[in-house]
């Protein structure tokens, strides 16, 4: 029964992705108002010739921000769990 | 550990491993590059030099107590340049036109120059600390692991 | 300029790697797979968000000693430089969790631990 219920949520779902793959704008030709306004501006206000560097630490900073909170956290957690565990394993 | 010659060789090459991962944090504005990817390349460097000495070695001068500390001074250079600039914005970039990094390039292709970028180069410095010292601490500690020593002393 | 592309190619291959991974996360019973699948699902959505931001015949967008002419959407660039690095730390964290797990109960079977009933 749930080998069943897994094909039919696999199925559908490869289906629904390949249509709205399909359907999408053509390849290559994308939307880009706000994009055009960074690559126009970003030398002019952060000085930066590198327009991805100026996107993730200027105008997109808290974006950065939250990434560097979870790296941290994640970091964090690595290390206490590698610490109890081996501070389990001492004592049995 | 792994045998003499990739000791050596692995011995001459971290310098230029680091050297290489430190351009591409300190020139993250002008060419394609940056905290991430300098403290991922640097990161590697530690897991090249983890694979042929062995973890037992590279605890003798590498602990993770310090790799933290590290991280955590990343993370506050990071935070403490998008504070500076609260007078207007967080996240203002407010050393465009001053002295320090406040060159601005001309509009279009150009040459290319260190001295621009405002707190963007700075910023590429805290992440690229955080970013290798993050990746080195949880290689290490899973190296240590998985050979059965303390992780911590 | 490159010519048109038919059929969106780039976005149907997502489609399909998306496919590969959902098989992996709902048929084995192996947390090492199933990790692996979670990572291929990151991948695939990587690979979209940049396939989402590619314009025909551009440079990178970077302004030193570049050639004239039009640039990619530089927004999904950043964005995805932020994913992966997220990626590897929390990939990280669940191999940990899956070490955890081995030593607690001798075995990586999602079906055969007892943690992991449900």
């Amino acid at each position: 029964m749930r080998q069943i219920v897994a094909w039919f949520v696999l199925i559908t779902l490869v289906a629904f992705l390949i249509t709205s793959a399909l359907l999408l704008h053509p390849f290559g030709y994308p939307p880009s108002a706000m994009d055009d306004y960074m690559i126009a501006r970003s030398q002019a206000e952060t000085a930066s010739n590198n327009v991805v560097a100026a996107v993730v630490f200027d105008y997109r900073g808290l974006d950065t921000l939250g990434e560097a909170t979870v790296l941290f956290t994640a970091v964090t957690g690595v290390l206490l769990l590698f610490r109890s565990l081996k501070k389990r394993e001492k004592k049995t | 550990m792994l045998s003499k010659i990739v000791r050596t060789i692995s011995d001459q090459l971290i310098l230029f491993i680091l050297i290489y991962g430190l351009y591409i944090i300190i020139h993250g504005h002008v060419t394609p590059g940056g905290g991430f990817q300098g403290g991922a390349v640097i990161a590697s460097g530690v897991v090249m030099m983890i694979v042929a000495f062995g973890s037992g070695e590279i605890k003798k001068s590498l602990r993770e107590r310090h790799l933290s500390v590290v991280e955590s001074s990343g993370a506050l250079i990071f935070i403490g340049m998008a504070f500076a600039g609260m007078g207007t914005l967080f996240f203002y970039n407010f050393l465009v036109g001053t002295p320090v990094f406040g060159g601005i390039p001309p509009t279009g292709p150009n040459p290319g120059d260190v001295w621009t970028g405002g707190v963007i180069p700075l910023m590429n410095f805290g992440v690229g600390l955080k970013v290798s010292a993050g990746l080195s601490a949880v290689i290490l500690a899973m190296a240590l692991f998985s050979r059965g020593e303390e992780t911590e002393e | 300029m490159m010519p048109y592309i038919p059929y969106n190619i780039p976005f149907v291959a997502v489609a399909l790697l998306m496919g590969v991974s959902l098989f992996i996360i709902l048929f084995k019973r192996n947390l090492i797979k199933i990790i692996m699948g979670i990572a291929i699902m990151g991948a695939a959505v990587n690979l979209f968000v940049v396939a989402l931001g590619y314009r025909a015949g551009g440079v990178a967008p970077i302004y030193t000693s570049t050639p004239e002419g039009a640039m990619v959407l530089p927004v999904p660039q950043a964005l995805i430089l932020t994913s992966i690095v997220i990626a590897v730390s929390v990939i990280a964290l669940m191999l940990t969790m899956v070490i955890h797990t081995y030593r607690h109960t001798g075995d990586i079977d999602a079906k055969k631990s007892r943690l992991l009933k449900g």
